[in-house]
């Protein structure tokens, strides 16, 4: 492929990259829709996007990629289809058909309702967790199973075999691929925010390893989170789940110093902060907020925003932040959630009674291996002089914590009321 | 249309000394599945206790090895099951979150087909 030039085809190969980011859950949702197998819809859009390649050096980057992308890949699942039919599929997956899918093939797709079909077949609760972290991120997502796999530091042969069973649980079983009805769709989205949520987590503080971002998942998290947000535009959880990424991730400059190091909030350059990505997540959390009884996802971005519109730590409305704790705890009652509302009255009202509130906590059997806990205590203890408790509750948090960042932080920690 | 079937797995020892009405409340609930579902129901049972079980299975020598109790001791063991036609998997699980099964819970299982 010389002939267009290194430049030409280095604008292709950037074009395809993207509309690869873009527009994959777009192509395959549709193509899904065609070929009535999820196996037969990733070959055809594979072999779409190595097309693209191919074919746009000469004929030039079309004006819509997805539709040129989704018009290939349609194209070659009703080719695929006819050799098919002699044989018949053993089990087709269960494509709510309006007319034939040849029919379909043909007509305008339904586009939105595809993306979310797929979505929500993905993320559907008849699947473990981990699978539906892995089946969004390569169906909806488009990373290759290699990509999932290091991405959740498994062999790609385990990675493999995890998405192959999903995938063949989701025909076997019958799990169609449709938008559920509406008495089902709240808990249904749940599931999906959940997934996504889960995604970006992992990216935010890698559980293990030597980096505490991965900004790879950070992003496919961002993108997941826009997808939903403009499919589901109603949904005040769905907003609330952006808010809460482009608001934790707006911070994100700021959390580790030049020497690597992990910055805590307290800490942190606060201009180093991302306005821009604060002033959308906050305006998003005002109409989250609107709904008459707030999801976690909204309080949890309500309060993300209240840190990242407070000028600095000193000064951040503490009492609004233990309010929006007092809520979500009713909504989310999780020990997590118990523990930082914990550690908010102790910033609202003294480190005495911060103490008081972990010290609650700590019979409780899901934070007794959680290095945040005993972080947290560590804290509060140095703050009120007891420096020799405080070293041993940073030492207890060091044998918990599996993050090098977050244990080099703790080891700081612990030398200086050592000193 | 496929097929599944609901197992119902419930605490053997609660059956054992249920509340005042316990029972008839279940036999109830179990008839208005039926009636509620007839046109989904392909079949169903309830089955006597496990202390009532008997599993074999195969010996190195070629024989059976005849024990008394069910095949695996478990809390919660198989006390009955319905075999249901459902469109989908969702179909289905809507039909099984109304089997009733106060002291436990069911399993669903979709039924092989060979073609």
């Amino acid at each position: 492929m010389k002939a267009g030039g290194g430049h030409v085809n280095a604008a292709v190969e950037s074009a395809v990259a993207d509309a690869h980011r873009r527009e994959w859950a777009f192509v395959l949702a549709t193509t899904v829709r065609v070929t009535g197998d999820i196996d037969v819809a990733e070959e055809c859009v594979q072999d779409a996007y190595a097309r693209a390649l191919a074919t746009w050096p000469t004929t030039g980057i079309p004006v819509k990629p997805a539709a040129w992308l989704t018009t290939v890949a349609r194209r070659r699942a009703i080719d695929v289809a006819r050799r098919a039919s002699t044989h018949g599929r053993a089990l087709p997956l269960l494509v709510e058909r309006v007319g034939s899918s040849m029919a379909e093939a043909t007509g305008p797709p339904d586009v939105t309702d595809d993306r979310l079909r797929l979505i929500f077949t993905c993320c559907h609760p008849a699947l473990a967790t981990d699978a539906q972290v892995a089946l969004t991120l390569r169906l909806v997502g488009g990373l290759s199973t290699a990509e999932v796999a290091r991405a959740f530091l498994v062999r790609e042969t385990t990675m493999a075999a995890r998405i192959t069973r999903a995938k063949k649980k989701i025909a076997a079983a019958r799990i169609p691929y449709r938008v559920p009805p509406v008495e089902e769709l709240p808990a249904r989205t749940d599931a999906a925010l959940n997934v996504v949520h889960l995604i970006y987590t992992t990216g935010h503080t890698a559980p293990v390893g030597v980096d505490l971002v991965r900004p790879d998942l950070v992003e496919r998290a961002l993108d997941l989170a826009r997808m939903l947000r403009a499919l589901l535009p109603g949904d005040a959880e769905v907003a609330g789940l952006l808010a809460l990424v482009l608001l934790t991730d707006a911070r994100s400059a700021g959390r580790l110093g030049d020497d690597g190091r992990l910055v805590l909030l307290a800490d942190q350059d606060r201009s180093r902060w991302d306005d821009a990505a604060i002033r959308e997540g906050a305006a998003l959390v005002r109409g989250a907020l609107q709904g008459r009884k707030p999801g976690r996802f909204a309080l949890m971005a309500a309060i993300a925003a209240v840190h990242s519109q407070a000028p600095s730590w000193e000064a951040t409305d503490w009492a609004e932040i233990v309010g929006l704790y007092d809520l979500l705890v009713r909504v989310w009652p999780s020990p997590v959630v118990a523990l930082n509302r914990a550690v908010a009255l102790g910033l609202a009202h003294g480190p005495a009674v911060g103490l008081a509130a972990l010290d609650t906590l700590a019979v409780e059997p899901l934070l007794a291996t959680y290095s945040y806990l005993a972080a947290a205590r560590a804290d509060f203890l140095r703050r009120l002089g007891r420096v020799d408790e405080a070293g041993a509750a940073y030492e207890e948090g060091l044998l918990l914590s599996e993050n090098d960042v977050e244990r080099a932080f703790l080891a700081d920690r612990l030398a200086q009321v050592k000193s | 249309m496929a097929e599944y079937l609901v197992l119902i797995y419930e605490d053997e020892a609660a059956w054992e000394s249920p509340g005042p009405g316990t029972v008839e409340e279940m036999m109830k609930g179990h008839q208005i599945f039926g009636e509620r579902h007839a046109s989904a129901i392909r079949g169903g049972n309830a089955l006597l206790a496990t202390s009532t079980a008997t599993s074999l299975r195969r010996d190195a020598a070629g024989g059976f090895v005849v024990t008394d109790g069910p095949f695996a001791e478990t809390k919660e063991a198989l006390g009955g099951y319905y075999l249901i036609e459902a469109a989908d998997l969702d179909e289905a699980l809507a039909l099984a979150k109304q089997v009733p099964a106060p002291f436990g819970g069911v399993e669903v299982r979709p039924i092989r087909v060979f073609d």
